[in-house]
């Protein structure tokens, strides 16, 4: 095993192969260009070297300055990550030269599969179904329609020089071909000048499902089943996960296997990935899944292979490079529970994907969900490399556990203030379409307006904010109050959008000082100190009733022995034009009666007196 | 601080419960169908035409003005209710104790859809009553200026006595000089004397092509100089933000104004923190809609205070003083949302002990510095030889003594009959209570009708030879005349009091009109004039 890696990335990545590598007891590396003066990557590595400023082409993308770092940090290795350099055969081939492991496959695999046509050829001559189509220098409408009928129908006619939908003819049989032909060029020529075309195989419903592989320098190469990728906005792959939804054994056995006669064509070394496009109109069928491409690196996705079968690639990519073999043969290998990540970027999914650069003050995701980040708060989204802010990677016993957990985890992602796609990633997580497993690479398109539209807050959130603002403000009573009128209800609240809401007003808070709820053991426990309550409004009565002024007794209503119950009416006595009720101070019994009906009385006369009843 | 808890021998599901509740309930509805109809200002007409000009109504004014959710304490709501042809609503005028930047402060905003906004007798009665209440209450005031001035017609009673319009002005300087800020924002006319309401003022704004301000309108100019000239020109937002130096602010439009009141009111120093004995504010035990069940249909009859008091203080807690000693005026410490309380409460005629109980009460109060609440429900103090030998006159005298002279603020609530020098005893208008509200039950009068009629009939010289029918004929008017003069809607319209309530919204009302006398530092002691012993 190597002593030393210098990490020739970024970001999430060079984070996560940090991690890895420092709990094999690697020395780590770590490069940085200006503006990732402070990255997280920087400061988690070992050691670190400045290559460059900010823009990638004058920093990442330097492979001499990432080797003279390399040297003057005596590393034994390079991993390139993904994107930058991680593809360059080029650069492979130089860190080879300068003696160091290159963690990744060989040049000649990496020229092999960077031709795309090449590659196609390569593989359908290795018996890896390719995508039927035809793209070649013979144009005439003759050879062009027999190779229509070659394909099958439908098909699509498509201007090599085309884009943005325009030049692109899908044709359904053979008897529309020509007239299809002939609009397509003329659209081509005059939007492009270049009537060019090839055809393809029109793929009705396309799903992308991809199969991680990984060789060592013995001649081994294992698969890690497939992932299924097919969640894509403009071919950015936005959700991934691991297995396929619908992937039967005998498919992925056969999809699998496909991707290990690919790997192997190319004497294949280290980590990558064979990516398919499957037809899924009528299901996952081995028959209907073709061979796209080669990524000869490190996928950005491949947390989710983690999950699934338990390996750490990192650590397979760095033990394979440094000369071991692989870890585990093929039947020790097998799929446990689902996965799925979710790319989490700084961008106005409302305003076109725009990239929103700023810094992240708030960035709380859960802690039950892996976050691969290269970020935390207080860190600075720049304008120069890819605006991802971390990958979110949750996994269940099986899929429907999984989406749960994505979909809470997303949906209480706080993380701003800059924009985030992270509603976006919510709501399409929430898709009933993806829920059922019913994905295709243009499902993000179709629900275009949904996923996108800035959400309304619901009451819920007003009233939350409602309750923040008003926290501290000294309400003098009930908020809102109006005088002969019911209090004002709503408040108005705006959005840093400049959106107008209303909402009704918080309930008042209560508080209670007086008593203290304890819960202990499940138990709730209201306690208080002591105090001995006497009733309000007066002391003990003797029973004695006054007459409190001079009077005239207008009602008489006990007569002497009555047995009374307290507050009942006695008599009552009209004084002052004010008619005054006595009543009975305690339940008991009418032991004295020094009134009469009609009659009047003088202040402090005893005109009752209540006894006990016994 | 702690104390008993009330208790209640209510009982809801009793007959009486019920016909009191639906009578009340019908006077509660009856005040707020009023005060609905009065809020609206000038007729729709008026209103159109304000609103069209891109202006904010009054009402609207003041709500924008406010803090968003904040309550707001409006007084005198039913001035010259049934005055002037019933043709001025709140006299004009609204007067309100509201929240703006976390401070309370007085809103004094004119309704012009009232006539213009002019100041009818009662107008300029309500805007030196809010003035008042701010001085006593060091409440900075923030005046909304849309108005044409004195009401011509009744100049006679709007402008030479001392507390006619020119008060307004000397209010706006003696308050300035004790430090109360005086804001004005001018967002329509405010012409002659009007104009020296932003002068007079410490820091004014102006509504830009809305607002103007001078001396005379350009018709009188043109026909004292001939000079020809806009209103704009004459006294309008540039004019007095870029020449005159009249106003310091020019804004926009009214919402535009209002901000830049709020942002001025959110420079103002600290109001003064209260130092008194607060408490978190808790609910009372027992609901305040039982209140209606409880006042009884007919004000001569007697119910129990307590359970008035156990409907209106936090917790229906009640540390009652000498409860068994003149149990006729009931005395007690409590707390209204949060805030420290002394209450006197009627619970029948005053005696000499009930006088002689209260006057020491209010010297506990003002020794502790409590503010004192008046639940006024008094038909008099006693009479009768007995009485008047034993000196119940001097006893009645250290009560108004110790009422006249507290120094402590006061707070008064007629929540019944408020009759003769029991009247004075109770806080009346007289004795200059930093707050007084009347419940729609309440009656006011020197004595009842039924009295002062037979008090009129017994003394006239022709009544030895009177029929029965010809004493009746005596009578009638006048018990009507006392019962029309004693009607709480008429005693409101004048402004005798500070607004008529609903009984359920007592202690809202209370804990907004103890915050607002909370703003004034209370004096450490009390001066007391001679008690007669």
């Amino acid at each position: 095993m190597m002593n030393s890696l210098l990490i020739a990335n970024r970001g999430e990545i060079a984070c996560r192969i940090i991690r890895t590598a420092r709990a094999l007891g690697i020395r780590t590396i770590a490069v940085y260009s200006d503006a990732d003066a402070d990255a997280l990557h920087v400061t988690s590595a070992d050691d670190a070297v400045h290559i460059g400023a900010s823009p990638a082409r004058e920093s990442y993308l330097l492979g001499d300055r990432i080797l003279a770092a390399a040297h003057e940090t005596k590393a034994d290795a390079i991993h390139p990550g993904y994107g930058f350099l991680s593809e360059n055969a080029d650069f492979a081939q130089s860190v080879i030269d300068a003696g160091m492991i290159w963690v990744g496959p060989k040049p000649q695999s990496i020229r092999a599969m960077g031709l795309k046509d090449a590659a196609k050829k390569l593989m359908s001559d290795a018996g890896v179904p390719v995508t039927p189509g035809y793209q070649g220098d013979d144009q005439s409408p003759e050879r062009l329609a027999k190779e229509a009928d070659a394909i099958g129908y439908p098909v699509l006619i498509k201007a090599v020089a085309g884009g943005g939908g325009k030049g692109m003819r899908k044709v359904d049989a053979a008897s529309e071909f020509a007239d299809a032909l002939k609009s397509c060029q003329r659209e081509a020529a005059s939007s492009f000048g270049n009537d060019i075309v090839l055809i393809e195989k029109w793929i009705e419903s396309p799903r992308h499902i991809e199969v991680q592989i990984i060789g060592d320098s013995h001649g081994n190469i294992v698969h890690l089943f497939e992932r299924d990728c097919s969640l894509q906005r403009r071919h950015q792959k936005v959700i991934e996960e691991a297995p396929a939804p619908g992937m039967d054994t005998k498919t992925r056995a056969a999809v699998c296997a496909a991707a290990v006669r690919a790997a192997k064509a190319v004497d294949y070394e280290n980590a990558g990935t064979i990516e398919f496009i499957a037809d899924a109109s009528d299901g996952l069928n081995a028959e209907r899944i073709w061979f796209m491409e080669m990524n000869t690196r490190l996928q950005v996705e491949h947390p989710v292979t983690e999950a699934i079968t338990g390996i750490d690639l990192v650590e397979w990519q760095l033990r394979v490079a440094s000369g071991e073999t692989l870890p585990k043969r093929q039947d020790e290998l097998s799929i446990k529970g689902w996965a799925m990540e979710a790319r989490l970027y700084a961008e106005d999914a409302s305003n076109g994907f725009l990239p929103s650069i700023g810094r992240l003050d708030t960035f709380n995701i859960s802690s039950d969900a892996r976050i691969d980040t290269g970020v935390g708060t207080g860190s600075e989204i720049t304008p120069f490399y890819d605006p991802m802010i971390a990958k979110v990677i949750v996994n269940g016993a099986d899929r429907a556990q999984a989406l749960q957990r994505l979909c809470h985890t997303l949906g209480n992602a706080e993380v701003g203030p800059l924009i985030t796609n992270a509603s976006f990633l919510y709501r399409l997580a929430g898709d009933p379409d993806f829920a059922s497993g019913n994905v295709d690479t243009g499902l993000i398109a179709r629900r275009d307006a949904e996923l996108t539209a800035r959400p309304a807050p619901d009451d819920t959130v007003l009233q939350h904010a409602a309750s923040a603002l008003l926290k501290d403000m000294p309400d003098y009573g009930v908020p809102g109050f109006r005088l002969n009128a019911p209090p004002k209800q709503t408040l108005d609240l705006t959005d840093q959008h400049g959106n107008l809401y209303k909402t009704s007003l918080p309930h008042p808070r209560d508080s209670d000082t007086e008593h203290a709820t304890v819960y202990w053991g499940g138990e709730r426990y209201v306690l208080a100190l002591p105090r001995t309550d006497g009733a309000g409004g007066g002391g003990a009565s003797d029973g004695t009733i006054i007459a409190p002024m001079p009077g005239r007794i207008i009602t008489l209503d006990v007569t002497a022995g009555d047995v009374v119950t307290k507050g009942q009416k006695l008599l009552t006595l009209e004084a002052m034009k004010m008619e005054h009720v006595l009543t009975a101070p305690f339940d008991g019994k009418v032991v004295l009666l020094n009134a009469e009906d009609g009659g009047q009385v003088n202040e402090g006369m005893v005109l009752v007196k209540i006894g006990s009843d016994d | 601080m702690s104390a008993p808890v009330l208790s209640s021998a209510l009982n809801v599901t009793s007959d009486a419960f019920r016909a009191n509740a639906d009578h009340n309930r019908a006077l509660a509805n009856t005040l707020r169908e009023k005060c609905a109809k009065n809020a609206l200002g000038g007729d729709d007409r008026a209103r159109d035409r304000h609103v069209s000009r891109g202006k904010l109504l009054p009402r609207d004014r003041v709500e924008k003005l406010i803090d968003p959710a904040s309550p707001l304490l409006e007084l005198g709501q039913l001035a010259a209710n049934g005055m002037y042809g019933d043709g001025a609503p709140g006299a004009g005028i609204i007067t309100a104790i509201g929240r703006i930047s976390g401070r309370q402060c007085m809103i004094i905003a004119n309704d012009p859809t009232v006539k213009g906004g002019a100041y009818f007798p009662m107008t300029v009665k309500k805007h030196i009553r809010a003035q008042e209440i701010a001085e006593a209450n060091h409440l900075p005031c923030i005046y909304l200026v849309d108005s044409g001035g004195a009401n011509l017609p009744h100049q006679a009673e709007v402008f030479p006595d001392r507390d006619h319009f020119g008060r307004l002005f000397f209010n706006q300087a003696q308050m300035s000089a004790k430090g109360i800020p005086q804001i004005a924002c001018v967002m329509g006319s405010c012409t002659a004397g009007g104009a020296y309401v932003p002068a007079m003022s410490d820091e004014s704004v102006i509504v830009r092509n809305q607002g103007t301000i001078f001396l005379a309108g350009p018709p009188l100019v043109k026909a004292a100089t001939g000079e020809t000239i806009s209103a704009e020109d004459l006294g309008g937002g540039d004019l007095h933000g870029r020449k005159s130096g009249v106003v310091d602010h020019v804004a926009d439009n009214d919402d535009h104004a209002l901000t830049i009141v709020r942002d001025i009111v959110s420079h103002l120093p600290p109001a003064h923190t209260p130092d008194v004995n607060m408490a978190e504010p808790r609910a009372p035990k027992y609901d305040a809609k039982e209140l209606y069940g409880i006042i009884p249909d007919d004000v001569r009859t007697p119910y129990d205070v307590h359970e008035v008091i156990a409907r209106i203080v936090d917790g229906s807690e009640f540390q009652e003083f000498k409860s068994l000693y003149g149990t006729t005026l009931v005395c007690g410490f409590a707390h209204i949302w949060g805030k420290p309380v002394a209450i006197l409460a009627n619970n029948g005629v005053l005696f000499s002990e009930s006088a002689v109980k209260g006057a020491h009460f209010i010297e506990l109060a003002c020794q502790r510095r409590i503010p004192l609440l008046f639940l006024q429900n008094i038909s008099g103090f006693m009479v009768g030889g007995k009485y008047e030998a034993e000196g119940i006159a001097k006893h009645g005298a250290k009560l108004v003594t110790a009422v006249a002279t507290a120094n402590v603020p006061k707070v008064t609530v007629l929540i019944g009959g408020s009759f003769g020098a029991g009247n004075y005893g109770m806080c009346g208008r007289a004795y200059s209570p930093r707050f007084l509200f009347t419940w729609p039950n309440a009656r006011i009068s020197v004595m009842g009708g039924e009295q002062a009629a037979s008090v009129l009939a017994t003394v006239h010289r022709d009544a030895d030879t009177w029929t029965e029918e010809e004493a009746e004929a005596f009578k009638a008017p006048i018990r009507q005349k006392y019962e029309d003069e004693g009607n709480p809607y008429y005693a409101t319209a004048r402004l005798w009091d500070d607004g008529i309530i609903d009984p359920a919204q007592t202690r809202n009302v209370l804990g907004l009109a103890l915050a607002a006398a909370l703003n004034a530092p209370i004096p450490d002691r009390a001066q007391f004039g001679v008690f007669r012993m």
